[in-house]
């Protein structure tokens, strides 16, 4: 093994460790609050049945105002509400607050068009059966568009571990930290190269996994 | 025209409007001022071209469509007066099954027929298992209880859906071009299963359909709907004058069909005669 690896290796299992907190808190917050926001924008959508174009307007235009963000221009632009809510912005958990934000809307996003994909009728006999909305959205909605929903998931997952990457430029620590600044500062090339070798594995581990649980769920 | 009261009406649409908005800006009367009474425990078809109204009709019965003007009732409830919440609740006596099944795909067959059981909350878990399993037992899938609607025949889905309309015991079943997508040997096992709901559990049926077959093989009164209004109204197997006065084409192709049918009987009848 190269010198180079052996001397960041302690810091190597660190930058791992940070990378899965970004990732963890961006993503719970993204099926926290993106989830029930998707499942807002489908209802209040056009044709669906709490259809209000007002209410959908504005919420669709804020999702489509964040998303066109460069991500590191995002990252930059929110450094004082940043402070505001971690108490720095240095650091991981730092840099989970711009990606949260930015993860939010993008899984909303997919929430929104994995559920236009239910078929209208099933909602339909939901409604004649007497159900309420909150029974469609649990009952029917979730239930049918699961396994598109955690393909969503999985796209979002592979797409934040590579803006996690992205926060490393200002501090946010992890793999993409270590990238920046042993492969790229320090002209490090094995390590460079070994840190996008790690990425390369954790995306191929997402997808397989995401396909696998996609794969179970669905049962059409 | 009826002789029944309104009490013995099981479905009594008053003079009940709807139009909808096309695309194009203008509006398009679906159901024009329709007035309609449907017996307690018959089987009545609902029949005319594609964009005669007849669907939007059965949907004014559970408001999936709310009508412009007029009043739609339920044995004696107004469903046309109830709040949301109500209506919620009423429609557990309406049962409702639909061209392409609207079954939930990713439940099982006891997920979908227990699905209308649980969303009301009152049954027990054990209740629930004993009413699947009756309802199921109904209409002869009761092996099929742990698969999933994909691995089942256009037939079986449908009855699937049927046994999901009957779970909460309704006194109404609306059907919305329940065989249309089906084949005639399926076909046949859904009206012989729809026959036997009426006959056994005396649940009302008000079908929708556009082929005649259904009409004959399976009710009992029918409506002609033509451009949102009902043209005519007669009994299905009606013999008598009657029958020679038909107004619609739809009318009175059900009536030829009857007059062969008859002959028919009649030719076999000799047949057996002189055999």
């Amino acid at each position: 093994m190269s010198p180079n690896i052996v001397a960041i290796l302690p810091e190597l299992w660190t930058a791992i460790g940070q990378t899965f907190l970004m990732l963890g808190i961006g993503l719970s917050a993204a099926v926290l609050l993106g989830g029930p926001l998707g499942v807002l924008l489908f209802l209040l959508g056009p044709g669906q049945s709490l259809e209000r174009p007002a209410l959908f307007g504005v919420i669709n235009w804020l999702v489509n105002t964040v998303r066109s963000f460069p991500f590191i221009i995002l990252l930059v632009a929110l450094v004082p509400f940043t402070r505001l809510i971690a108490g720095t912005s240095i650091g991981p958990v730092a840099a989970a607050v711009p990606l949260s934000l930015a993860a939010i809307p993008y899984f909303a996003r997919l929430v929104e068009q994995n559920l236009r994909d239910v078929p209208r009728g099933v909602i339909e006999a939901a409604h004649a059966m007497g159900a309420s909305e909150w029974q469609i959205v649990r009952r029917v909605l979730l239930v049918e568009a699961r396994s598109g929903l955690v393909l969503g998931l999985t796209v979002l997952a592979i797409s934040f571990l590579s803006y996690s990457a992205v926060a490393g430029v200002v501090g946010g620590g992890g793999i993409g930290d270590l990238a920046i600044r042993y492969g790229y500062y320090r002209f490090q090339t094995d390590v460079m190269v070994l840190t996008v070798a790690i990425l390369i594995v954790l995306v191929q581990l997402i997808q397989f996994a995401g396909n696998g649980i996609a794969r179970r769920l669905d049962k059409r | 025209m009826n002789t029944t009261t309104s009490s013995a009406a099981a479905i009594r649409i008053e003079g009940a409007s709807k139009s909808y908005r096309l695309p194009n800006g203008r509006s398009f009367d679906a159901v024009k001022s329709v007035s309609l009474e449907v017996p307690r425990g018959d089987i009545f078809g609902l029949i005319g071209k594609s964009g005669a109204g007849k669907s939007t009709l059965l949907r004014l019965v559970n408001r999936l469509e709310h009508p412009d003007t007029g009043r739609v009732f339920v044995g004696d409830r107004e469903i046309t007066a109830l709040g949301k919440n109500e209506l919620r609740v009423e429609r557990q006596r309406m049962g409702m099954i639909f061209q392409q099944f609207n079954l939930l795909q990713n439940a099982t067959v006891f997920d979908n027929v227990a699905f209308p059981l649980r969303i009301h909350g009152k049954a027990s878990s054990g209740d629930i298992f004993r009413r699947v399993h009756e309802c199921l037992d109904l209409v002869g899938l009761l092996d099929k209880i742990d698969s999933h609607p994909a691995q089942l025949s256009g037939g079986q889905k449908q009855r699937v859906a049927i046994a999901r309309a009957l779970a909460p015991r309704p006194e109404v079943l609306l059907c919305d071009e329940p065989t249309s997508a089906l084949d005639s040997e399926t076909t046949r096992s859904v009206l012989d299963t729809l026959r036997d709901v009426n006959q056994r559990l005396g649940v009302t049926v008000l079908i929708v359909t556009h082929e005649l077959a259904v009409v004959r093989a399976l009710c009992r009164s029918v409506a002609v709907m033509e451009g949102g209004e009902v043209a005519e109204q007669f009994a299905v197997n009606d013999t008598g004058p009657g029958r020679e006065r038909r107004v619609t084409g739809l009318g009175r192709e059900l009536a030829r069909m009857a007059v062969y049918a008859d002959v028919q009987d009649d030719l076999e009848r000799l047949e057996a005669a002189f055999a």
